[in-house]
């Protein structure tokens, strides 16, 4: 879990410097109200606080979750996301290891359909409100914050942009698109590929997971963009754009909520990779993975079930 | 007799809730409950059914051949079920049309089956209309709950009154856009169950199915 984070380092510090210190701030508060939570669930369901804080699941959980955020969400939202995340989808059903659902996911789309517009703040990439500003709008207080941060996610410009009858060509003339999504952001993207190519390197994931995954994407989005360019992104934007490359290598990895067999992991990442394409590209809003993880998290049973693999002698 | 029918009145309400207890009528707590005026007139038209049906059923209880006594129930609740409607278009009318299908499905609610099947058939005219009555005010015991909890929320309002006052016009309260949508309603009964079984404890169920057996002597 230790070496989780520290693969996660580096995207964290690439999204700080496009997006400013919403990111950190944000990370530091999903920590510190993850373990002030997670700490007293312990103590009141008796469990050794000390052996379950420290092995680190708490904190990646707190980490995903901050990425997901908006920057500039208000703390509430997220101190609601992580209560959600933390004390019912992790702890109602059971604690470490009996969750069904993840909980960094399950609690930024909770905090997703309860707060809408707080969550669709973000900055234009590299000019982002002051330190002192960020407190100011993370606390809720700013006069009318989101005008004073008027920028608009590559997906989001994308999904408008198609919405108003606008071809591809002449939607990605605009300056949040970068060379292969969106501007800057794609850094992110690629830092997010250079920490999952250290996990695997130190065999904390199995590479098959992640490639079935970009596979799968690739290919769906290579079928529509043959068919029609002008309507559907290029596969290389749909890998890089929103938050493709992070749940390829750090959320449908994680060994809990996920299928348990070989074959069922391989399976569970392609169905998240064709939800999440067919709800980011048909769907009302512009990211589809968590919701694609989520369904795909209750399915992750029945995969067990239809892949077991043989018991040695049985017919 | 005395202990018998105080038993069957307010048992429904806590210890045997129709809504948290048999989880029967969940479709309708979930559907009309993200305001409370149209929860309450769910209520009385539910609470309304149920008790009159049971009275219907048990007075000619005796003269139903058995063969085919669910339909003339049902015969029964739906006659009552158009009456419901035409008095709620007359006097509520928008409201009404807020619960559009919902009162219409009153129908197939399985509460209103199970009572008049389940008690009416069996059971003299006082006690099934206490059963009735009970039934109707347990389930809108928790329907009441779900539906102010969510408004409260969701909108920061009991029906329609402002009372926490919303951050655009002024105020402190941020809407939980959540508690609108459908699964905030699951959320909601889910954890009333769990405290009212917290509470009362012999609402506790056994674990029946445990999963690894259940792999196991399916692969024998």
């Amino acid at each position: 879990m230790l070496q989780v984070s520290i693969a996660l380092v580096p995207g964290i510090l690439c999204y700080a410097w496009i997006m400013g210190w919403g990111v950190i701030l944000q990370c530091l508060l999903a920590i510190l109200f993850a373990t002030t939570l997670e700490s007293i669930v312990l103590l009141i369901r008796r469990i050794p606080v000390k052996a379950f804080l420290f092995d680190g699941s708490t904190v990646v959980t707190a980490l995903l979750f901050a990425i997901c955020l908006s920057p500039y969400a208000p703390w509430w939202a997220n101190l609601a996301g992580i209560a959600f995340g933390v004390v019912v989808i992790k702890h109602c059903y059971g604690g470490l290891g009996q969750n069904i659902f993840n909980p960094a996911i399950a609690g930024y789309v909770f905090t997703l359909l309860c707060f809408p517009m707080e969550l669709s703040i973000y900055p234009d990439p590299g000019n982002y409100p002051g330190f002192l500003d960020t407190i100011r709008i993370i606390n809720g207080n700013f006069p009318h914050y989101p005008d004073a941060i008027a920028g608009a996610t590559v997906l989001s410009t994308l999904k408008s942009g198609l919405h108003d009858m606008k071809m591809i060509s002449e939607i990605s003339q605009s300056p949040v698109f970068g060379v292969l999504a969106g501007r800057s952001t794609e850094w992110i993207a690629a830092l997010w590929f250079a920490g999952g190519i250290f996990l695997i390197v130190r065999k904390i994931i199995k590479w098959q997971v992640p490639v079935v995954f970009l596979g799968t994407m690739f290919l769906i989005s290579l079928v529509f963009y043959w068919f029609d360019s002008s309507h559907y992104p290029s596969p290389v934007f749909t890998l890089f754009a929103g938050g493709s490359m992070l749940a390829a290598f750090f959320i449908i990895t994680e060994p809990v909520s996920s299928s348990t067999t070989p074959a069922g992991r391989l399976l569970f990442a392609a169905g998240t990779a064709i939800f999440a394409y067919i709800i980011r590209t048909w769907g009302n809003y512009p990211d589809g993975i968590a919701f694609a993880v989520l369904i795909m998290n209750f399915s992750a049973p029945l995969l067990d079930r239809l892949t077991r693999p043989r018991v040695l002698g049985e017919r | 007799m005395k202990n018998q029918a105080k038993e069957i009145f307010l048992g429904p309400l806590i210890n045997n809730n129709p809504v948290t207890l048999q989880v029967l009528g969940i479709c309708s707590a979930l559907a009309v409950t993200t305001s409370l005026l149209p929860a309450l007139l769910m209520c009385m038209a539910l609470t309304s059914v149920a008790t009159l049906g049971n009275v219907s059923v048990s007075l000619i209880r005796h003269h139903i051949p058995s063969s085919i006594r669910i339909i003339i129930q049902i015969t029964i609740i739906s006659s009552l079920v158009i009456i419901v409607d035409q008095i709620l278009r007359a006097y509520a009318y928008e409201t009404s049309k807020q619960l559009s299908v919902f009162v219409g499905l009153i129908i197939t609610n399985c509460i209103v089956l199970a009572r008049t099947e389940g008690f009416a058939m069996n059971n003299g005219i006082g006690m099934s209309f206490l059963d009735g009555l009970g039934h109707g005010l347990g389930y809108s015991l928790i329907l009441v709950i779900v539906a102010s909890t969510r408004e409260l929320l969701g909108a920061g309002t009991l029906m329609g009154v402002s009372i926490l006052t919303l951050a655009k016009d002024g105020g402190w309260f941020h809407p939980i856009g959540l508690m609108l949508m459908a699964p905030s309603g699951f959320f909601i009964i889910g954890l009333l169950i769990w405290l009212i079984r917290s509470w009362q404890k012999p609402q506790l169920e056994q674990t029946v199915v445990r999963t690894h057996t259940l792999v196991r002597s399916e692969a024998s």
